[in-house]
């Protein structure tokens, strides 16, 4: 355990639990972009740079980006008056310490447990490459498969809402509202595969 | 000779950090270099603030700034000096913040602006030997970090509680998020041909002369397509006209950083001016042979040189382009980036597989070439289709 | 096809650019201080007030009849009327501006003083380069500052100037003419005085003629 590690866990730590007790949403979602950042932080300590850059590249660049989406198309009014705690927070807690301490318990006794430290292999980004070509070429495959069919299925939906609302005649005009906006970029992207 | 000064900067530092008991060189070495990069690019945000107006006036013929010199002397340089009152004249201005704003993440965001645009630099090769980190992942951390900007033109749009401001952030995200893609996409091919995400490795590749040309991606076909797709994301990327929609004054003001005044305003403006550098040094690392001569009879000159010539090149363009074109609308914008920019990029994919697997064959010039001309042309077809040009029919104005 | 356009348009700009620096009759700007348009014919900036002669205190025509005070639109003239009199240029006794201030920072440029002025005394300048870094003080012309030579209201506005030489020419020889006829005509009144009453006190001269 060096210094960095300390302070990356400690600030990785303090932002996700900042994330949960903030009341406004949106410095929910900073704080939550920091933590991520900080895990990604770890990885990279732990060497690993391909995991860290995609975790800031997904999670900083796009899920945070996303979330903030959902919120400012969604929420109404401001932030709450009411604590963000629930009524039985106090029991939340010792259930959950419950449960971490069995689970830790578990862990620690299982003779699954390796009892040395595996030495490290070198899992660089040529590396991870080659496995994924080679080795995991089926899974990864079958993800692209359901990734695409997730998008599909999403581009469906987003149709749907555009013929209810307005017809067709709306789907030419340029439309200057963010949801037409959006749908336009899915159509389009349907577009660009089929 | 040429090589000493070629390596001039890498040998003083090797000499300085010399003085130094062995513990600490590591630090002092790469504080060294960050001190370096920080004082080369702001030193060319300064000039080509300069530039620019200078550009932008010739272009519709008019002078451009032309008196400020060096200080206290009649010395006019061209104006050249203009950049030193701008930068007092920013410094010196009230710093408002609006009563409603959000105060923390206001006075946040034009720090979290600036940290992933220098970060960025890290890994660009500026020269033989001139790169802060080696990083295998090189390309992903910088498109990993450049991702991050946009979370900080969110937090200047939203604490700043003003609808030009939001608006303007949400354009500029749009917009960011549908032309990373295309961004992405194009640099793809490069990483395909060469095999590394290592940017030294991929300067290295393009490090070869045959009959004293240099085997920069760019004189390729896919090449030539993956740096013109790389180009016009990148000046999406870096909110140049024809893409400024996020800052277009004339219809919201300056965008996400309308509220900012004084010195986090002139963060903002540094911030996205690196940005622009950043990514056009990206940009030259791939397809332009990074800091390699075009011509095997140019070696002699220090490779930094030749970068910096690359970039300010580049930045010309960037110019000359803004001078030139309108802003577009933004459902052309987006039309623009998910009908043709992403198919293209794909296929251009498509095509730097055909022409690695045709390896040493002469037939690749011309199959990728017509494959090439061929999407375009189609794809082109179909973006222009639905363009219902004819005469402009006013609903309300009439 | 795509993307035609856009090349076109990057010539005309690049051809610009270079011509710039090759042609200067591209570049409309002048480089002001340096280099000057010369001034219109017909320019007016703001007003001064005309003396004849050399002296500023003898030969400004202006009488202070405050006219021109009532009339300025946004009220910039400040006025102080003199409680002795002078000479004025047509010979009778008038007062004269002890006061007569322009605050420039106010002024309009709108010449209505000068339309007004009975007494060819307000007219407009050509100098435009006032700029001061007191302003206050330094926008606010006095009678000093304001006053100049009818020379040099020939040399800015040589047909403006000859016109109303015209006018005061006329002035002053109606004026004299009836100075003359009024001097004949006391001379009669005089004479025809002095002859049937000879006979009272010869101390007693007659009092001046009332204008
Ligand atoms: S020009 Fe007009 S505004 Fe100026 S002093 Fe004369 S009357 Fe007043
Ligand atoms: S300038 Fe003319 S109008 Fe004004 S006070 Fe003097 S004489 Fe009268």
């Amino acid at each position: 355990m060096t210094l960095s590690i300390i302070i990356t866990a400690i600030v990785t730590i303090l932002a996700a639990a900042t994330a949960m007790s903030l009341r406004n949403l949106v410095h929910s979602v900073l704080a939550l972009a920091v933590a991520f950042a900080g895990i990604a932080a770890f990885y990279l300590q732990l060497d690993a740079q391909f995991v860290g850059f995609a975790e800031i590249l997904v999670y900083v660049g796009a899920v945070a980006i996303l979330i903030v989406f959902a919120i400012l198309l969604t929420r109404s009014g401001e932030a709450p008056d009411q604590s963000v705690l629930g009524p039985g927070w106090f029991y939340g807690i010792i259930v959950s310490a419950l449960v971490f301490t069995a689970i830790g318990w578990a862990i620690l006794n299982s003779s699954a447990l390796p009892t040395e430290v595996p030495v490290a292999s070198d899992a660089t980004v040529k590396h991870i490459g080659e496995a994924l070509m080679t080795k995991y070429v089926l899974p990864l495959e079958i993800i692209g498969l359901v990734l695409t069919a997730a998008m599909i299925g999403a581009v469906l939906i987003a149709l749907r809402e555009v013929s209810t609302a307005g017809g067709s005649r709306r789907e030419s005009a340029p439309s200057e509202n963010l949801s037409g906006l959006t749908s336009t970029a899915t159509n389009s992207s349907l577009g660009g595969k089929a | 000779m040429f090589n000493a000064l070629d390596q001039v900067f890498v040998n003083a530092l090797h000499w300085l950090v010399g003085f130094l008991p062995e513990a600490l060189r590591p630090l002092v070495s790469s504080l060294l270099a960050v001190a370096f990069v920080l004082m080369v690019f702001p030193g060319i945000f300064a000039i080509v603030t300069v530039i620019e107006r200078k550009g932008l006036g010739r272009i519709q013929n008019r002078y451009g700034p032309n008196r400020v010199g060096i200080p206290f002397t009649k010395i006019r340089l061209c104006g050249f000096g203009q950049f030193i009152p701008d930068g007092i004249k920013s410094l010196t201005k009230e710093d408002i913040v609006p009563r409603a704003a959000d105060k923390v993440v206001h006075f946040l965001a034009p720090v979290v602006m600036l940290i992933p645009v220098l970060l960025a630099y890290s890994v660009l090769p500026f020269g033989r030997n001139m790169t802060i980190t080696d990083y295998d992942a090189g390309l992903l951390f910088f498109f990993a970090v450049g991702g991050a900007v946009e979370i900080s033109v969110f937090m200047a749009g939203w604490s700043s509680h003003n609808k030009y401001s939001l608006l303007g952030a949400m354009r500029a995200i749009a917009q960011m998020v549908s032309y990373e893609i295309p961004l992405i996409l194009s640099a793809v091919t490069v990483v395909m041909i060469v095999g590394s995400l290592n940017l030294n490795n991929i300067v290295a590749a393009q490090n070869h002369y045959t009959f004293g040309i240099a085997h920069w991606h760019v004189f390729t076909p896919w090449g030539l397509l993956g740096f013109v797709l790389f180009f016009i994301a990148a000046l999406a990327e870096s909110n140049r006209t024809p893409f400024d929609l996020p800052e277009a004054e004339s219809e919201i003001i300056a965008g996400y950083f309308t509220e900012y005044s004084g010195f986090k305003f002139a963060l903002f403006f540094l911030g996205e001016y690196l940005g622009m550098f950043a990514i056009s040094g990206l940009g030259i690392t791939l397809f332009l042979g990074g800091w390699t001569a075009p011509f095997s009879f140019l070696i002699w000159v220090p490779s930094y040189v030749w970068f910096i010539s690359k970039l300010l090149g580049i930045i010309f363009v960037f110019i000359w382009i803004r001078g030139t074109l309108p802003r577009l609308r933004m459902d052309q914008l987006m039309n623009f980036a998910w009908k043709f920019m992403l198919p293209l990029a794909l296929i251009n994919i498509l095509i730097a597989g055909i022409w690695h697997f045709m390896d040493h064959d002469w037939l690749r010039w011309p199959v990728c070439s017509t494959l090439i001309v061929l999407a375009y042309v189609t794809l082109g077809r179909g973006l222009m289709q639905n363009q219902k040009l004819g005469k402009r029919i006013y609903r309300f104005a009439e | 096809m795509l993307g035609e356009q856009i090349i076109k348009g990057m010539a005309v700009t690049a051809k610009n650019f270079f011509a710039s620096y090759v042609s200067k009759d591209r570049l409309t700007t002048v480089q002001y201080p340096e280099e000057r348009l010369p001034q219109k014919h017909h320019t007016r900036q703001f007003p001064f007030l005309v003396y004849d002669g050399d002296d500023v205190q003898k030969g400004l025509r202006c009488v202070a009849c405050q006219i021109c005070e009532k009339e300025c639109p946004p009220k910039c003239i400040y006025i102080i009327k003199s409680k002795d009199k002078k000479v004025d240029y047509k010979g009778q006794m008038q007062v004269y501006p002890v006061t007569f201030d322009i605050d420039i920072s106010v002024c309009m440029s709108c010449q209505i003083c000068v339309e007004v002025c009975p007494f060819e005394s307000i007219k407009m300048n050509t100098e435009f380069e006032l700029s001061t870094d007191d302003r206050f003080g330094g926008l606010l012309l006095t009678k000093e500052q304001l006053a100049k030579p009818n020379s040099y209201y020939q040399k800015v506005h040589p047909e403006a100037a000859a016109e109303s030489d015209a006018v005061i020419a006329a002035e002053k020889a109606k004026a004299e003419a009836k100075a003359k006829a009024a001097a004949e005509a006391k001379a009669k009144a005089a004479a025809t005085v002095a002859e049937p009453a000879p006979s009272p006190a010869p101390a007693a001269t007659p009092p001046p003629a009332k204008p």
